[in-house]
Order: structure tokens, then sequence, then C-alpha cells
């Protein structure tokens, strides 16, 4: 069924996709829809790499497409801008919350300090302990550092300010 | 060569540095000496490579001949490069990619810093990009030449060989020549001659925490710009380029 788009249909889809290394962060939480807008009938979707090499944006577009096409609207358009850069400021408090639940820190502060260098504190998703210790700044994925708990000694994922 | 044609080649010197780099970082996977350093060469590899699609796939589009990012990376021969020689040396043992990862880090970070405020807007958008993961690149590559260096007598001498091994390399990344200065002239471009201060500086700095000394070594090599390399790039290109080379435009 070919349904009439308006912005607020297209909007609840792309609250339906979600990040395929993160399943529990919708790509709106992670702040990669830039905008949604309607050029006469047909909706407008602006989208923005997380890192420069990610692999998961090309599944991120195929998967924009299938939720929008599998919601009757089959006829849009999807530009990728790179400025301004991404940046983990973006994160909605939903997509916080919910990277916590998953068993993932959530980014800590601004961009702007990690990026001079401070050491943020970052809490444990597993215990709530601020006793914490940097293992790498680079993790399973390009967006997260390994850390682990001094209080529960269980290593977790850190979700790194960009 | 006229003003596009020059921009093309700047695109490439720089979309070519970050593939080459992240090609041979690419090697350490499951090479590495420990796994949370397998992850991060490999993920520091995979920032490179998507800086070189950003640029490539630019470069293609100033070119307007129908060569895309893929075309560029694949289809080109070691003459047609621009990489600098630092990047396509071989990563002999760890210290010595250490080594050219710090060197290059710290060019690439003032470069792009400056690069930001170019009068182009998509290559100014790619370098505020880039210049984000640039900064956890050079913060791993300085922590671990400061590591090896102060580290024990061995990693100390095996850090200072490698930091020698590579100093005749880096004199070419503050070289300028005609296209370099068209671009400045036009604002595009950095004048990378001026950032050599600020290297040095940061270099010393790092080197000085990491007991360690900087090299005195008379030679130096140059030559990318006009696409005459070492010999490794052609071994480089080999494995690289295979797939396509044997089935030419082969898809996923």
């Amino acid at each position: 069924m070919v349904v009439t788009a308006d912005i607020e249909k297209v909007t609840s889809v792309l609250e339906m996709v979600k990040d395929p290394e993160i399943p529990v962060l919708s790509i709106t939480d992670m702040g990669i829809i830039r905008n949604v807008e309607m050029k006469g009938d047909r909706p407008s979707i602006t989208i923005t790499p997380t890192y420069s090499g990610c692999p998961a944006m090309d599944v991120i577009e195929e998967d924009i497409t299938i939720m929008l096409k599998l919601h009757g609207i089959e006829d849009f358009e999807l530009k990728t801008e790179i400025s301004p850069a991404w940046t983990t400021d973006w994160m909605t408090a939903e997509g916080k919350r919910k990277l916590r639940e998953f068993g993932i820190a959530p980014p800590e502060g601004t961009s702007k300090s990690a990026l001079l260098g401070h050491d943020p504190v970052v809490t444990c998703p597993l215990c709530g302990s601020k006793e914490t210790t940097v293992v790498s700044e680079f993790g399973s994925t390009a967006c997260k550092a390994q850390y682990r708990c001094t209080d529960c000694l269980e290593p977790f994922d850190y979700f790194k300010c960009v | 060569m006229t003003e596009k044609e020059m921009l093309v080649d700047y695109l490439l010197r720089l979309g070519d540095n970050s593939l080459i780099l992240g090609q041979r970082l690419a090697e350490w996977c499951g090479h590495a000496p420990i796994l949370e350093e397998d992850l991060a060469i490999t993920n520091i590899g995979l920032d490179l490579l998507g800086q070189s699609r950003l640029l490539l796939t630019y470069a293609g589009e100033v070119e307007g001949k129908g060569r895309d990012e893929d075309k560029l990376a694949f289809h080109r021969d070691t003459m047609a490069w621009r990489n600098f020689l630092l990047l396509e040396q071989p990563n002999g043992d760890f210290a010595k990619t250490m080594a050219r990862q710090m060197y290059f880090d710290a060019f690439q970070y003032l470069q792009y810093e400056a690069l930001s405020k170019s009068s182009d807007p998509q290559l100014a958008g790619i370098a505020t990009k880039s210049i984000k993961e640039i900064t956890y690149h050079r913060r791993h590559s300085s922590n671990w030449v400061i590591r090896l260096g102060d580290g024990t007598l061995e990693s100390h001498d095996k850090m200072q060989t490698a930091l020698n091994e590579l100093w005749g390399f880096v004199h070419e990344m503050f070289d300028m020549d005609d296209v370099d200065n068209a671009m400045l002239a036009k604002g595009i471009g950095v004048d990378v001659a001026a950032l050599r201060p600020a290297w040095d500086q940061y270099i010393e700095e790092v080197l000085a925490e990491a007991t360690l000394s900087r090299p005195y070594v008379t030679w130096s090599v140059r030559g990318s710009r006009e696409g005459k390399h070492s010999e490794h790039l052609g071994y480089i290109l080999a494995e690289m380029q295979f797939l396509q080379r044997a089935y030419p435009d082969a898809k996923w």
C-alpha cells in the first residue's frame, strides 16, 4: 500500500531504524538524522555519518530505504551531509539512558573536553561505580573505548566523546 | 596544469596519504602484540580509509571524468599515487609502526586543523570531521612512543632505532610545490612549510617525556608529489588492487 507521506509519518518510521551495531539505539537517538522535510509530496531526509569509516553507515542507508518502503513510502530523497560534523553531543538523553541499560557507558561531558584530552569520569554501567579505568581508547567499534570497573571488576564498553 | 587539475592532484595527495597508511595498518590485523592493540590499529586504519573515501570521491567529482573512489583506488599504478614516502614504508616491528604513525598523526593534525578553514567548503567539512578522529590517533601513537621509550632498555633502543630509521622521510611532508602554492593562493590549501615549527615542538615534547633523542640523521628523500615512490608502494598496490585487476569492476 502506498501511503501519503508527511513529516510526522516519516519521522515515526525513521524512529524504527536501529543502529546495526547497537540495536537498542535508533538512528534518531544517535543524532544521525539531521533533517526531515517535505519537498512537495516527496520527503527529503538528511543523514550524517558518525565516523568517516564506520561500516554501519552503508547498512543504515539500506535499512532506512527498506523501512520506508515497508511502510508504503516509495518515493523519497536520502542525502548524506558531513558538515556540520557529527558529535556525541547530539545523542538524545533517551539514547544515553538506553545505552546504559544495554551495558554501554554513554558519552560523558562534551565533545570539546574529550578532544582537548581531559580524561572523563566514566560511570560503570553495571554497578554504577565511578572507580573505572581506561583499558584502550579503541574498542570493538569505531565509536567505543574499552574500560574496566575497579569495584565490580567487570570490563565494559564506553561510547567515547567526539 | 589547469586549476581544476591542480585541485584534483591536491585532493589525491590527501586521500592517498590516508588510504596507503590505512592499508598498511590493516596488515596488523590479527598480528598485533595484544588484542586491544589489534583493535586499536585496525580502528585507526578504518578511520583513515573513511577519510580517503571522502577525499577520493570528491577528487573524482571535481575531475568529472567518471572516476569514482574505487576507480581511483584500484585503477591507478604507482606513478599516479601521491602519498608520502613515509606512509608506504613497511610496518617493521611495533616500534616502527608507532614511529611512522606519530610522525604522520602530528603532521596530519596540524594540516587538517588548517584545512578545516579552507575556502573549499567540501574540503573544510572533511577536515573538520576527520580532525576529531586524528585527535585520538595522535594521542594513541604518542602514548606508545612514551611508553616504549620510557620502558625497558630493549624497548627504549627499539623505539629510538625506529625513530632514526624513518626520520629521513619526514622532511618531504613540509615541502611546497606549484600545486601547494596555487592551492594556498586560492585559500583552499595549507602552507605546510609553516607547520614545521609546531610539528617539531610537538615531537620534541613527546620525545623528552619518552627519554628519547631527536634523531640525528642527515639523509632525506623526497618525490611523492611527482609520483616517485620507493619500491614498497608497488607491493602494496599489488595486494590491494589484486581483485579489481583480476576481475575488473567486480562488486560485492
